[in-house]
């Protein structure tokens, strides 16, 4: 899986309307040489998981300000079991409270990232954890 | 990758499983050495799609007509694949494919699979994948392959190449009447879409078009239509659609589309053997030690002479091997 170039899709599961953070996120990715899929607002769970699977990516980045990450991510994580996807990378950002990160991760979340990370150190899990 | 693995493979994208075709057609775009045997086995249940090509420069609205298009083919039932491509950058060999921000609900229809590809390099505006991510959507019987191509400007008219009908959106304020006749993707469209239809200008684009067709000279294959939409609106759509199947319907019964796909394959034979020389040259021309540069220098062989001795040595290769 690591012979070709890095693929990550940028979702944004939800209702909140910024997606600034998540177009920061992917051009940064994009000058790093990943192949980006950004698939823009308010997605639903389904609809991130199909489009994670039919665009084969290596890694999903969850992008949220709205709060509503401990109702999404569990329905994400279990959509993407379903689909035999689990092989997939999950990396979340945005505004999620220091409390509720250790049960996200759990979940099957491999990080969370809180304001105020610079992209190159989200970047870097990406490289350290997909290779190539 | 045993053989039986390749042919699980094969099996699992007839029986249209999303997670194979996806994995198939990444092993095509990465070039793995087993995409060769996989497209091998692939070809004999190819060639019963319609393969519709969209483009246009960027911002003409493509991805919103490809989502509309997609929409009224499901109404009449119809089973779909897309094909979106967006330019990788030169520089860092990424890409940042937003086609399917205008796709969103199209995600979780079992009978619509979308890719988004970079070009990786191909400047025709498609990448050089798309030839097999078609013929991966044709062994998962879509009914319609919509191939989206990157924005392009006058000269990228690989598509044609591709497509059974090709369909070129225009839009209003992008120049006077020269535009339009100049030659490349003008002249590649079986129907020419002016999107946008309702903002102000788009009727004289039209009658650009009109008129530009009168001027062309009589060619062999039917003249192209002309047809207005506002994808956003979803207006003409419908209309759009009820074209490119007749386009379809006349192209097979006038021996066209047999043309075409003559065409096609011949596009890819020719392909897959330039990529073949290529990494065999560029083998020996990017190794260091072998002298070739110095007797150039030297005045010893000329460029011409160098490429006949290549391609010597490229035939005893194949031969003995």
């Amino acid at each position: 899986m690591s012979e070709g170039r890095i693929r990550v899709l940028i979702a944004k599961p939800g209702l909140d309307g910024h997606d600034r953070g998540a177009k920061v996120l992917a051009r940064a990715m994009r000058d790093a040489g990943f192949e980006v899929i950004y698939t823009g607002l308010r997605q639903t769970p389904d609809q991130i998981v199909s489009a994670a699977v039919q665009e084969d990516v290596d890694v999903i980045g969850l992008s949220i300000l709205s709060g509503a990450h401990n109702h999404l991510f569990p329905r994400i994580m279990q959509l993407l079991e379903e689909a035999g996807a689990e092989h997939i990378l999950v990396i979340a950002g945005g505004v999620i409270p220091e409390e509720d990160i250790p049960a996200l991760e759990k979940l099957g979340v491999s990080r969370v990232f809180t304001p105020g990370t610079p992209t190159s150190e989200a970047i870097g899990f990406i490289r350290e954890r997909v290779g190539a | 990758m045993e053989r039986c693995e390749i042919d699980a493979m094969i099996s699992g994208i007839r029986d249209n499983r999303p997670g194979t075709l996806a994995r198939a057609i990444s092993m095509i775009e990465d070039e793995e050495p087993d995409s060769a045997h996989l497209l091998e086995g692939l070809h004999p249940f190819t060639g019963g799609s319609h393969v519709v090509g969209i483009t246009g420069p960027p911002g003409s609205g493509k991805s919103t007509l490809t989502d509309r298009i997609t929409k009224h083919l499901r109404k009449r039932s119809k089973s779909v694949g897309v094909v979106a491509v967006d330019p990788t950058s030169p520089f860092s060999g990424g890409a940042l494919l937003g086609d399917r921000t205008r796709m969103g609900d199209l995600a979780t229809d079992p009978e619509v699979f979308i890719r988004s590809m970079g070009t990786r390099g191909s400047l025709g505006g498609l990448s050089r994948a798309v030839y097999g991510a078609i013929k991966v959507l044709e062994a998962a019987a879509k009914d319609v392959i919509l191939v989206e191509t990157v924005g392009v400007g006058q000269s990228e008219v690989d598509i044609a190449r591709v497509a059974d009908t090709v369909v070129v959106v225009f839009v209003p304020g992008l120049g006077d009447d020269v535009q339009a006749i100049k030659a490349g993707i003008t002249e590649i469209g079986d129907l020419l879409v002016v999107n946008k239809a309702d903002l102000p200008g788009a009727s004289r684009v039209e009658s650009v078009l009109e008129s530009t067709l009168n001027l062309a000279p009589p060619r062999e294959e039917p003249a192209p239509k002309i047809a207005s939409a506002s994808a956003e609106r979803d207006e003409g759509v419908e209309e759009l659609l009820d074209l490119i199947e007749e386009h379809r319907n006349l192209a097979r019964e006038s021996g066209l589309l047999e043309l075409r796909r003559r065409m096609r394959a011949r596009a890819e034979i020719t392909a897959i053997l330039a990529r073949r020389v290529s990494r065999h040259t560029e083998g020996y021309l990017s190794d260091g030690d072998n002298g070739w540069y110095r007797r150039l220098t030297r005045g010893e062989v000329s460029p011409g002479e160098l490429a006949e001795e290549l391609w010597s040595k490229l035939l005893g290769q194949e031969s003995e091997g």
